[in-house]
């Protein structure tokens, strides 16, 4: 095995993770911080509120999953190796 | 790559606690490599709900109980899923195909997650989740795409290629690629969690063998149901854009 090409794609998982992190973390955290507003302002609605709420999470942590896919690829079955 | 692989798996220490990444239990069956732990334990799902199925209609009583209270309930929800995202006139076709993916994707994670498989041994691989392995994910976002397909062309006709310049013709190449990161997205997204939850409780097992990992298990359980419900309500919902009428209002989805 190459060695450049080793750390280079172990560097590559680590930032595609890594950074993979980021967006959806803002994104949940201002859903959830919305989520929360329109519970304390309608506390009746927080069944339906939650629902809405842990669908859209699952769905901006499926962007960090995909990060997390490559860096799968890249650590387990990497084409360049 | 082994020499990662092995830097990984030689962290053992307990004979349980083992990290194994993209090892198979290869069956050759003409000239194809099959994935043969993932037919294995596709196949017990699908006996166990068979079974459970043939368990709870034997003997249909008017005020249910038991197994097919259980299974009315589960009937009731995907047909609810399937007429929020179809809608009321055209959703009770579809509810079969929206039932066996939920269901069978439902049955397989948490099959994954609560069945000591690790007791079973293997010559290589291990048994596990089917639906972590790319193929079973792929092939059942593939389904959802013919069956999107088929929801349209079987309602318009020709016309359903319509869709693809509404509401403008600018559109064309948008649509033209979401019909194919539709089935991407969904494969990956499902085959990432269910693979993510299973490696999260892998290297806690690693770390700290006892009682640490559970309550990452049992959020393990919550999202592995979750994308069940996710993979069932985007392909009703897919299904119901393809046969959405465009002269009526546009429902969210």
């Amino acid at each position: 095995m190459n060695p450049t090409i080793a750390a280079a794609s172990v560097l590559a998982a680590a930032l595609a993770v890594g950074l993979g992190a980021v967006g959806p973390g803002i994104g949940q955290g201002s859903a959830a911080g919305r989520a929360v507003e329109g519970i304390a302002r309608q506390p009746e609605a927080e069944g339906k509120i939650r629902g809405t709420l842990l669908l859209s999470l699952a769905f901006m942590e499926a962007l960090t999953i995909y990060g997390l896919v490559v860096a799968l690829v890249l650590l387990f079955a990497n084409p360049f190796v | 790559m082994s020499v990662m692989l092995n830097g990984l798996t030689s962290f053992h220490f307990l004979p349980l606690a083992e990290l194994e990444v993209g090892k198979q239990f290869y069956w050759h069956i003409g000239n194809f490599n099959v994935h043969g732990q993932v037919l294995l334990t596709s196949w017990i799902v699908i006996g166990s709900l068979v079974l459970m199925s043939v368990l709870a209609t034997r003997n249909l009583q008017r005020v249910p109980a038991g197994t097919q209270n259980l299974m009315e309930y589960a009937l009731e929800f995907i047909r609810d899923l399937a007429k929020t995202q179809i809608g009321e006139k055209e959703y009770r076709p579809w509810v079969p195909f929206i039932g066996t993916l939920f269901l069978f994707i439902f049955v397989c994670n948490w099959a994954g997650a609560l069945v000591p498989w690790k007791l079973i041994r293997l010559p290589e691989g291990e048994l596990a989740a089917p639906t972590g392995d790319i193929n079973t994910t792929i092939a059942l976002a593939l389904l959802t795409s013919l069956a999107y397909f088929y929801a349209g062309f079987r309602k318009k006709g020709l016309g359903y290629f319509g869709n693809y310049v509404q509401p403008v013709p600018f559109m064309l190449p948008f649509k033209i690629i979401e019909d194919f990161t539709k089935p991407l997205s969904l494969s990956f997204r499902l085959f990432g969690n269910i693979l993510a939850d299973e490696l999260v409780v892998g290297v806690l097992v690693l770390l700290v063998p006892l009682f640490v990992p559970l309550p990452v298990m049992a959020l393990g359980l919550f999202t592995s149901a979750i994308q069940a419900l996710i993979f069932a309500t985007l392909a009703a919902s897919y299904i119901g854009e393809a046969m959405e009428d465009h002269g009526e209002e546009h429902g969210e989805h």
